[in-house]
């Protein structure tokens, strides 16, 4: 079975984000894969060594993802690609991602990509389905099972906190979330292994697009970290004061009535 | 020079931090107080084939190199030094002196169930009567029918309850009154021979230190490991790689602490700030920051030297004695800095205290170091 693994280098979620210039300070932060992409990587294991075949974890990013594909490649994954932006796209959004990835992806006739249900930097959830619609396969996202007999597929995916059981077949593009198996870590083997694994490295040249191509949809504006929190009140008194102290609050200070 | 980890370096810290950080620093102040021995991990650390971490391929190794190894024992001891010990004992004193001076034979025997995680490795040097004076070894070895009949007692012994068999030394002959002392591989289960587990311990105390009884324990000749007569420079060998261990060790342990220290200073608030805010803590919290750094790039340096094939004693010795006796310093002003809070055992520092002692006395006591260190500079 042909797999593909769509994996993003990401802000460690425990990191605090500073702003400088209006962007995002990167300096000295730690990076990491994208943890719903860590789900993604290791399903794509299982699903190989149940059935057999290849996988092959792609990264849109700069020279630094190198590592992230390394630690990849450490838990068990055969092949990466990386697919450097870096000198030719400064602000790029989802499309541009999802354009690239299946300009990759077109003719590699790819049987199962997984790639996670969101990045937890930007949070948009859309790369994988716009690939899947670029590729003219189905897609399922948030699934929390997979469960694959011959080309059909039986999915779980999270509704909300509810399951909801979908049949399709593949060729087919599915986002892991939380829940869907335990990533493993990468073993010392495995470590010593991974540089010696194929990583190719790509530029938007080698898959003849252009800039143009891979425009960005949309613009930012503006970025801000959100206003700190204020400590909250605790009404006391018995619960009639309580419920008429809060009316009046909501009435005079928070004024939403 | 070039101070880099490699990627390979790299990734393995990233990797032990992380295991440490979700598997080992949970359970830790339960196992200092149950004195639970944290199988468990163990066998997750060997799943991940990290127990054999230095040793070739072909034994069921890892093949990376001393740098990994004391990055390995400082991830773990950050977090819990009993894990750390019990892990650094296993490599250095169990596998190493079986992987430098054993036969083809005795490595396929007795070091390939160390790097697969089947044994603990463990090493017996010390007896009641010989510590720091490991050369006042009494137990003996009598050569008898092509075998060896083992009588005598260890002590402090690391590990010994999960390993499958044991280096020990003894006395094989006395010529003019002059001892030789050979190391010999006992199996742990053989006849007459006894593993005690009970001691209560200051500090690691979910780690396994035990007494070993020999009453008439009969081996095979063929369970000599290395040369007759050569077991004192054999250990002194041995001890050398065991002391990058305990230099790492400490450096973790000192880390864990400092981490605590530095988080519960920016929360604490006292006089209307955070007591980080006072220059008192502030210079604690500098010093303790630079002892570390300074420690951990001796580990580093001895360890490098020891990959490159260099002699490393005088270096393992200094970044032993270094790194322990600021492991000390640091734990003590961690518990300091959380004022009554570091007394209590839920601030994790009082028992990374007490853990930290030991450093300054196995494996050669900061005394031993600094009669090595003298020796090394011409004393
Ligand atoms: C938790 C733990 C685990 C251990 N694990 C192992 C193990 O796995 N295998 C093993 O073989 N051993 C192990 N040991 C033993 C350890 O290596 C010894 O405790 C250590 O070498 C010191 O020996 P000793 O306890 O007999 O002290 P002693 O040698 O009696 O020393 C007492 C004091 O005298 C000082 N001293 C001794 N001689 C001199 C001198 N010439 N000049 C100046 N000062 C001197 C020492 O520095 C020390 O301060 C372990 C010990 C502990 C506590
Ligand atoms: C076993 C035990 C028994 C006790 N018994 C009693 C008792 O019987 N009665 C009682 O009332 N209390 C008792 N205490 C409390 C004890 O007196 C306090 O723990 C102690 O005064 C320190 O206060 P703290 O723990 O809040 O630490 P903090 O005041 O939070 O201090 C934390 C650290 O910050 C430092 N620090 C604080 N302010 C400054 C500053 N301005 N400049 C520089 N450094 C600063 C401190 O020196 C310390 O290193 C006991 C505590 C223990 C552990």
């Amino acid at each position: 079975m042909n797999i593909y693994v769509l994996m993003k280098r990401t802000f460690d979620t425990e990191e605090k984000i500073a702003l400088s210039g209006g962007k995002i300070n990167e300096d000295g932060a730690e990076f990491i894969i994208n943890p719903y992409d860590e789900y993604a990587i290791e399903e794509a294991i299982q699903v190989r060594d149940a059935n057999g075949g290849e996988v092959t974890v792609i990264s849109v990013g700069n020279e630094e993802t190198e590592k992230q594909l390394r630690t990849a490649l450490a838990m068990g994954a055969d092949k990466a690609v990386l697919i450097n932006i870096e000198d030719e796209i400064e602000n790029g959004d989802q499309f541009t991602t999802a354009k690239i990835l299946a300009e990759y992806l077109k003719d590699k006739d790819a049987d199962l990509i997984i790639g996670g249900n969101v990045a937890i930097d930007n949070a948009s959830g859309q790369v994988g389905p716009r690939v899947a619609e670029l590729l003219t396969i189905p897609y399922v996202t948030t699934i929390t099972k997979l469960e694959i007999d011959g080309t059909n597929v039986t999915v779980t995916r999270d509704v909300e906190g509810d399951a909801e059981v979908i049949e399709t077949s593949l060729p087919l593009l599915v986002t892991a979330q939380q829940g869907l198996n335990e990533p493993r870590y990468p073993s010392l083997p495995g470590i010593m292994k991974a540089k010696k694994k194929p990583l190719e490295e790509l530029e938007l040249d080698d898959l003849d697009l252009e800039e143009e191509d891979v425009e960005a949809k949309t613009k930012t504006i503006e970025i801000y970290l959100p206003p700190k929190k204020e400590a909250g009140r605790v009404l006391t008194g018995d619960l009639n004061e309580q419920v008429q102290e809060l009316v009046q609050l909501l009435h005079t200070e928070a004024k939403v009535i | 020079m070039n101070f880099d980890l490699t990627s390979e370096q790299e990734m393995i810290k990233r990797t032990l931090r992380q295991f440490a950080d979700e598997v080992v620093a949970p359970g830790a102040i339960e196992r200092d107080r149950t004195k639970r021995f944290p199988v468990e991990i163990f066998n997750q650390l060997a799943k991940m084939g990290v127990m054999g971490l230095p040793f070739p391929e072909k034994y069921g190794g890892g093949g990376a190199d001393t740098i990994s190894f004391a990055i390995v024992v400082e991830e773990l001891s950050r977090v819990c030094g009993s894990t750390g010990i019990t892990y650094s004992a296993h490599i250095s004193l169990g596998g190493a002196p079986l992987f430098l001076f054993g036969t083809e034979e005795q490595k396929q025997t007795f070091l390939t169930p160390i790097c697969t995680g089947e044994s603990l490795g463990a090493f017996g040097l010390t007896e009641p009567n010989a510590g720091s004076d490991a050369g006042g070894t009494r137990t003996r070895a009598h050569e008898e029918n092509g075998g060896f009949i083992i009588n005598g007692n260890k002590c402090f012994i690391t590990n010994a309850s999960f390993a499958k068999h044991i280096a020990i030394t003894a006395v094989t002959e006395v010529k003019d009154d002059k001892k030789e002392i050979s190391a010999i591989i006992v199996p742990t289960n053989a006849k007459g021979f006894t593993v005690i587990d009970q001691y209560e311990k200051m500090g690691l105390n979910s780690s396994n230190t035990t007494e070993l009884v020999l009453e008439d324990v009969r081996v095979p000749a063929q369970n000599l490991l290395g040369k007759r007569g050569e077991g004192f420079r054999q250990f002194l060998i041995t001890l050398d790689g065991g002391r990058i261990g305990i230099g790492a060790m400490a450096v973790g342990i000192a880390q864990g602490a400092y981490e605590k220290a530095l988080e519960y200073a920016k929360e604490r608030k006292q006089f209307g700030k955070s007591i980080s805010s006072f220059q008192a803590i502030q210079f604690k919290l500098a010093d303790m920051a630079m002892k570390i750094e300074l420690a951990r790039n001796m580990v580093y340096k001895a360890a490098w030297l020891k990959d490159q094939g260099r002699p490393f004693s005088k270096e393992a010795a200094m970044c032993k004695l270094y790194a322990s006796e600021i492991c000390m310093e640091v734990t003590s002003q961690a518990v300091q800095i959380h004022g009554g809070y570091g007394y209590m055992k839920e601030y994790q520092v009082e028992r990374m205290m007490r853990d930290a002692k030991l450093l300054e006395i196995g494996e050669g006591t900061s005394e031993v170091q600094r009669m090595v260190i003298s020796r090394f500079i011409g004393c």
